[in-house]
């Protein structure tokens, strides 16, 4: 038993997935109180466009380490979520200051109905590799 | 009485006026002896009206909180208050729901029967559509990635309604070219009768082939056999009626009998003034005593209810079967006079359903007719000359005709290809809810709340399968009078907080039933009072619940702060490029004309602002001997140099503010600076408004080029034709977009207006407009000597820019019954939360359209509703409410979805979601939606209606407009590919096609084009005095234009009036006052006001149509060597050009797409 660095990475890449779960979470509560009514969508939209590149960097950084790690497993399993967040970004409105969402065509129920997906589906992406960051650093531990 | 004589002041001429209120209707209809009955779509009249007003004298309105307008109709205050007056016959419906029981009808093309198995194959699939606005649920690969509204595509099985009997008539199909004198016959009569009843003809006119009439490619072919009549209508052939029959006529088949396939009621009428029986069912002859009704969540719209009582003298209605009804129901037709007041008196609108159609109509004094439709058209067939055949026998008829009735007229089939004359001849009327007529003639106006459906799908998966959109068109703030209610608490829902509607059920008299949530409110003790006939008792004769568009003054607790001031500051470009095109002095003679009619009260306060590179203020402060100009040039950093003395009270300050607009266009005559710096001026503007809101009028000459918000030019001219897909049609940066959300949310609303010759990027700019809910003018090339027919425009439409009605710090909610969602706004504004849509200003001109979707079945339901409700400060101060409420019927069968399409607000509502559509994808995507949506909804008819398959493009008769529409649609500036347009013009098009109202945006779509040399008195209007002509509308064809003849097109917002080279000369001398065609000028774009018959004829219908729209359209006389020219030629739009379809070939198209 081992501490390498593959270890680490692992052991990081679970708190930071601790950490996205809860900006999933947080997407979603936002987009729920838009759909109810409770919030204005501007207000919504300055709270949310800030955490949007965070996110973002935080997951692209742990792809980095994996990649440093040479976990090709693990980085397989994350590039299908990075190339999504490269063209997500690519493909926002025009805006001056960073972020995804615009307040004006966000109450689109198309648009609503999409982000309230993408934080389902994220959630459960976060959560399921929680577990599997989990698995992957204790088995990495054991067996090296 | 409750009701106003609603008269749009906007409205297109005398046709339309139009009562909401049912009260002093029934009450003309039974004492006044006349004779006609001018409904076009609805076959009887019913007579019973469950909410006949207690017939007091006009005069009696209570001066204080109820404004009402003077009544309609005279009717005599007589006893009736004691008096229950006899039900004088059954309500009908105007259009059968399904399940219309005849079942001996012989099984027509659409629906009646069983449906037939098709024949010999399985019907062709769906076309393949790239993308689409709609998902076809077998094909899953058709639904793009986006902007799907239908996201649940579960499957139905075959149409369950197909064995559903026939339906009754719809309205669309009326031929108005009758006149107002015009007998009963219906005019469309011949065309109907020559119409190629495709499916029963199909043997002899048609080759057998694929659908591919043998015609070159720009023949129509006419079936060369006379059409077989249709079914069991034709016996009844349109001419002939028997005097002693209804005036009806094949187009309006089926009348609507039942609501419900349960047969008319056995049981015998009550008599009214009962409460409501629990089921409304056919024992409505309860005995007095007030039976409580159900609570059943459906049992409101119960299929049939009692007929109502008639307010007025019963004993004296002229209808016999009214009288043998009630004695069969041994009910005295006078109630006691006493337990009148105790009881119940008539049955809220929630409860009343038609039975089967009665017998007995009474007659009506033609001066009732505009009274008793809810909506008149300018043109109404049907009409009866008094004397004529009364409705008293159109009953019987009817009722006769609903056993054997066929399909309904808006199904009836229609072979596009070789239909060759399928535009009415005038413009076309809405189609009418299948409702109950008691309802429907409470119902809302449709000019100012419209639906794509008239009939709303039960379920998404049915709506899906119809592949048309659901969505409301709504224009909400239109001028209008209409009744207004003081009130200290205004009744809502305590749990949907809908406002109290005419379609709630008054469960007893202290309770009543939401009609969008069903939640069972209290009816405060107040509302018992009813301020119209000063009684007690009577809550569901308040005008809240006779109006279906009312206006409330809201107290206090509507307020979140105190009612702000009419404010209006202008900003106004002075560099060289504005000074060149003259605006400015036009705007300040204007602004001195008006100066006075501004909206407002004694606290209306005006400001200045004018920019170049640096933004200049003025000091309008009381005292001053002159107006004080203050510049500031650190455009980076603005600020106010004295905040408090740029915005000043109008009244106190009126001097010195003419003197400003005296001074200003002389002050920058001779600059020279060519910067414009519009953002910093924005944000200045901004900062000078946002402590107390209101409106900002920007006027601008050129692209911003200076500063923050400036814009770069992202057209090339070159590619404007050859380009494959038009780019830049959405903003390059966001400022103006944040900065409009800014403004909307210190209530501030912009206004632009735009006079460049040079490419603006208006996709960035309109932003600053269409957030904050302001309006966007466009004056292309706009200059004060060379282009006098926009300096016409402009000053005109400045004039009713200033002057027209105005409201502040307003919000529009849209709720609807519960089940029914809004899915995507369309329009100018910012939407705050799901169903409320923030408005900074509100102005009469603008409108708006919704996307609906289904979210929960809507199986226990008969009608659904739709709210809108406009909370807005007005200019003088006061808080008001204005609710409009649309009820509409909800079905299960796809031919009833079909039957009840609306043609023309399914097109703005496509146009609107194709904008949208080509700013988040692209153009040609955009274009390809439209034509799917098209080549669905038409694919959807044939293997989901359709009993027969037969070759040839079949539609509906109420869709059969579409693919000209969708056509149409296609060649409009905004989506036009291959012709050389303007991006600004383009998107100014795109913008329109967004806020303007329906009516507008379809002329903008599908131009009117009439014949003008040869206009007669024949069939012409009669509108103050002024005799107007009414031309037949022609087809947007060149084969229509003869050399010999004039042509005017009206395409909305603006006209051409085109002069052949042969034309009469007798024209040119008597209307244009020149000898020949060679001394027509250029550039004429006025009338001279000649003394000639035809010159009045002329320029009486040029002002009618101009009168019928807030906005001035300006006249251009093209002959051939004309710049214009190809502009005219462009709205041909039957026609083939170099990159677009002709009709015929676009028909085909579709053709080929359908049977693939």
């Amino acid at each position: 038993m081992a501490f390498t660095f593959a270890a680490f990475c692992y052991m990081l890449a679970l708190l930071l997935t601790a950490a996205l779960i809860f900006f999933a979470i947080w997407h979603i509560i936002a987009f729920d109180e838009l759909k109810t009514d409770y919030k204005n969508p501007i207000d919504q939209c300055n709270t949310l466009n800030p955490l949007v590149l965070p996110e973002y960097l935080i997951h692209f950084f742990f792809c980095v380490m994996f990649f440093c790690a040479a976990e090709w497993l693990t980085l397989c399993l994350n590039l299908p979520l990075f190339a999504y967040h490269v063209w997500r970004y690519m493909s926002r409105p025009v805006m001056s200051s960073p972020g995804l969402y615009d307040p004006t065509t966000i109450m689109n129920a198309d648009i609503l109905a999409f982000c309230q997906k993408e934080g389902w589906c994220k959630l459960a992406f976060y959560l399921l590799s929680f577990f599997y960051y989990l698995y992957g650093m204790i088995y990495v531990l054991v067996s090296s | 009485m409750s009701t106003a004589g609603f008269n749009s002041q906007n409205g297109t001429g005398t046709g339309q006026t139009y009562t909401n209120g049912p009260s002093q209707n029934p009450v003309a209809l039974q004492q006044l002896p006349g004779v006609s009955y001018g409904m076009t779509h609805q076959p009887t009249y019913n007579p019973v009206q469950a909410k006949a007003p207690a017939p007091l004298g006009p005069g009696l309105y209570p001066s204080g909180p109820y404004q009402p307008a003077p009544p309609v109709g005279s009717y005599q205050p007589g006893p009736t208050l004691t008096s229950y007056p006899a039900p004088p016959g059954q309500p009908l419906m105007t259009r059968p729901l399904l399940g219309a029981p005849p079942s001996h009808t012989p099984p027509q093309s659409a629906s009646p029967g069983p449906r037939l198995p098709p024949p010999q194959a399985t019907p062709p699939p769906p076309a393949v559509s790239s993308s689409n606005y709609y998902p076809n649920p077998q094909q899953p690969q058709h639904m793009p990635p986006a902007w799907q509204y239908n996201n649940t595509p579960p499957p139905m099985g075959p149409a369950s309604s197909m064995g559903t009997p026939p339906h009754g008539a719809m309205a669309n199909h009326v031929n108005p070219a009758a006149s107002l004198t015009a007998p009963l016959l219906p005019p469309s009569s011949a065309a109907y009768s020559s119409a190629p009843a495709a499916h029963v003809s199909h043997s002899g006119a048609q080759p057998p082939g694929p659908g591919m009439p043998p015609t070159s490619l720009h023949g129509y072919i006419q079936p060369g056999t006379a059409p077989p009549p249709m079914g069991p209508m034709g016996p009844m052939g349109p001419n002939t009626y028997q005097p002693g029959r209804a005036p009806y006529g094949p187009p309006r088949t089926g009348p609507p009998p039942t609501m419900k396939p349960t047969p008319p009621p056995t049981g015998p009428p009550m008599a009214n003034a009962q409460p409501p029986p629990p089921r409304a069912d056919a024992q409505c002859g309860g005995a007095v005593n007030s039976t409580l009704p159900p609570t059943e969540p459906d049992y409101q719209d119960g299929d049939i209810e009692c007929p109502g009582n008639m307010a007025g003298n019963g004993p004296q209605a002229p209808n016999s079967h009214n009288h043998v009804d009630n004695q069969m129901a041994g009910m005295p037709q006078h109630g006691p006079p006493g337990r009148h007041l105790g009881h119940y008196p008539s049955l809220p609108p929630g409860y009343q359903n038609t039975p089967a159609p009665h017998n007995a109509t009474p007659p009506i004094h033609p001066a009732m007719q505009a009274a008793t439709q809810p909506y008149t058209q300018a043109h109404q067939p049907y009409q009866q000359p008094p004397g004529g055949p009364g409705p008293a026998q159109l009953s019987p008829s009817l009722a006769a005709m609903s056993l054997q009735s066929s399909t309904p007229e808006a199904l009836r089939v229609v072979n596009l290809l070789q239909e060759r004359n399928l535009l009415p001849p005038s413009p076309v009327p809405p189609p009418t809810p299948c409702l109950p007529q008691d309802l429907q003639k409470i119902n809302c106006n449709p000019e100012v709340f419209r639906s794509t459906l008239t009939s709303i799908p039960q379920t998404q998966s049915l709506l899906n399968k119809a592949k048309m959109p659901l969505g409301l068109l709504l224009h909400p703030f239109k001028d209008l009078s209409l009744p207004v209610v003081t009130s200290s608490t205004i009744v809502r829902c305590r749990s949907c907080r809908t406002y109290i509607n005419p379609f709630v059920s008054f469960l007893d008299q202290r309770r009543w039933k939401c009609n969008l949530c069903h939640r069972v409110n209290d009816v405060p003790e107040e509302f018992m009072y009813n301020p119209v006939s000063r009684s007690y008792g009577e809550p569901h004769k308040r005008p809240e619940v006779q109006n279906a568009t009312i206006e409330f003054i809201a107290p206090s607790e509507y307020m979140l702060r105190p009612p702000q001031p009419a404010v209006y500051l202008f900003v106004l470009d002075v560099s060289h490029n504005a000074v060149e095109t003259g605006y400015l002095n036009v705007f300040c003679q204007s602004m001195l004309d008006n100066i006075n009619a501004l909206p407002g009260d004694s606290r209306t306060k005006v400001g200045f602002i004018t920019f170049d590179s640096t933004i200049h203020f003025y000091n309008l402060q009381e005292g001053l001997s002159q107006p004080q100009m203050l510049i500031v040039s650190d455009i980076e950093d603005i600020f106010l140099p004295t905040p408090d003395s740029l915005l000043v009270n109008l009244n106190e300050c009126k001097e010195l503010v003419q003197d400003l607009l005296k001074s200003l266009p002389t002050l920058f005559q001779k600059t020279m600076e060519t910067q414009s710096a519009l953002g910093s001026a924005l944000q200045a503007a901004f900062k000078l408004l946002s402590p107390t809101g209101g409106r900002m009028t920007i006027f601008q000459t050129q692209l911003p080029n200076l500063g923050v918000g400036a814009l770069q030019s992202r057209e090339d001219p070159n590619q404007r034709a050859s380009a494959k897909d038009i780019q830049h049609l959405s903003p390059a940066t966001d400022f103006y977009k944040k900065l409009a959300l800014d403004c909307s949310g210190q209530q501030v609303s912009v206004d632009l207006f735009l006079l460049s010759s040079q490419y603006c990027d208006l996709a960035s700019l309109g932003c600053i407009s269409r957030y904050s809910a302001g309006t966007v003018y466009n004056y292309p090339s706009y200059h004060h000597q060379h282009n006098p027919a926009q300096v016409e425009c402009f000053t005109k439409d400045l004039k009713r820019y200033l002057t027209r009605k105005i409201g502040f710090e307003a919000v529009m909610r849209i709720r609807c019954t519960k089940g029914l969602s809004i899915h995507t706004f369309h329009g100018n504004f910012f939407v705050r939360s799901t169903d409320l849509l923030s408005l900074p200003n509100v102005n009469p001109d603008a409108g708006f359209a919704v996307q609906m979707s289904i979210e929960e079945n809507l199986v226990d339901l008969q009608v659904v509703s739709f709210q809108a409700a406009l909370l807005y400060t007005s200019s003088k101060g006061e808080r008001r409410i204005r609710v409009h409420t649309l009820c509409l019927p909800v079905v299960n069968s796809l031919s009833d979805i079909f039957a009840g399409a609306d043609v023309q607000a399914i097109s703005g509502l496509l146009a609107c979601m194709a904008v949208d559509r080509s700013a988040t994808a692209s153009l040609s995507d955009a274009r390809d939606a439209m034509t799917n949506a098209a080549i669905d909804s038409l694919t959807s008819y044939r293997q989901s209606v359709l009993t027969i398959q037969q070759p040839g493009l079949l539609a509906p008769a109420c869709l059969k407009l579409f693919p000209l529409y969708i056509l149409a649609l296609l060649k409009q500036k905004a989506f036009r590919t291959g012709t050389s347009t303007r991006l600004d013009d383009r998107v100014f098009a795109m913008l329109q096609l967004k806020y303007q109202p329906l009516v507008y945006s379809l002329l903008m779509i599908h131009p009117a084009l009439y014949r003008v040399d040869d206009l007669t008195d024949e069939g012409a209007l009669n509108i103050n005095e002024r005799t107007i002509p009414q031309p037949r509308v022609l087809q947007l064809s060149v084969e229509k234009l003869s050399r010999e003849a004039a042509f005017l097109m009206d395409a909305g917002t603006v006209m051409y009036l085109w002069i052949g080279r042969n034309c009469n000369p007798n024209f040119l001398s008597q209307v244009l006052g020149v000898p020949n065609y060679a001394a027509v000028p250029e550039n004429l774009y006025l009338l001279p006001e000649l003394d000639t018959a035809e010159s009045q004829r002329t320029r009486a219908f040029i002002g009618w149509l101009r009168d019928q729209r807030p906005f001035f359209p300006p006249m251009h006389v093209i002959r051939d060597e004309s710049q214009l020219k190809p502009t005219f030629m462009q709205n041909m739009i039957e026609d083939r050009t170099e990159s677009a379809l002709s009709y015929y070939e676009f028909l085909l198209h579709l053709q080929q797409q359908i049977s693939k």
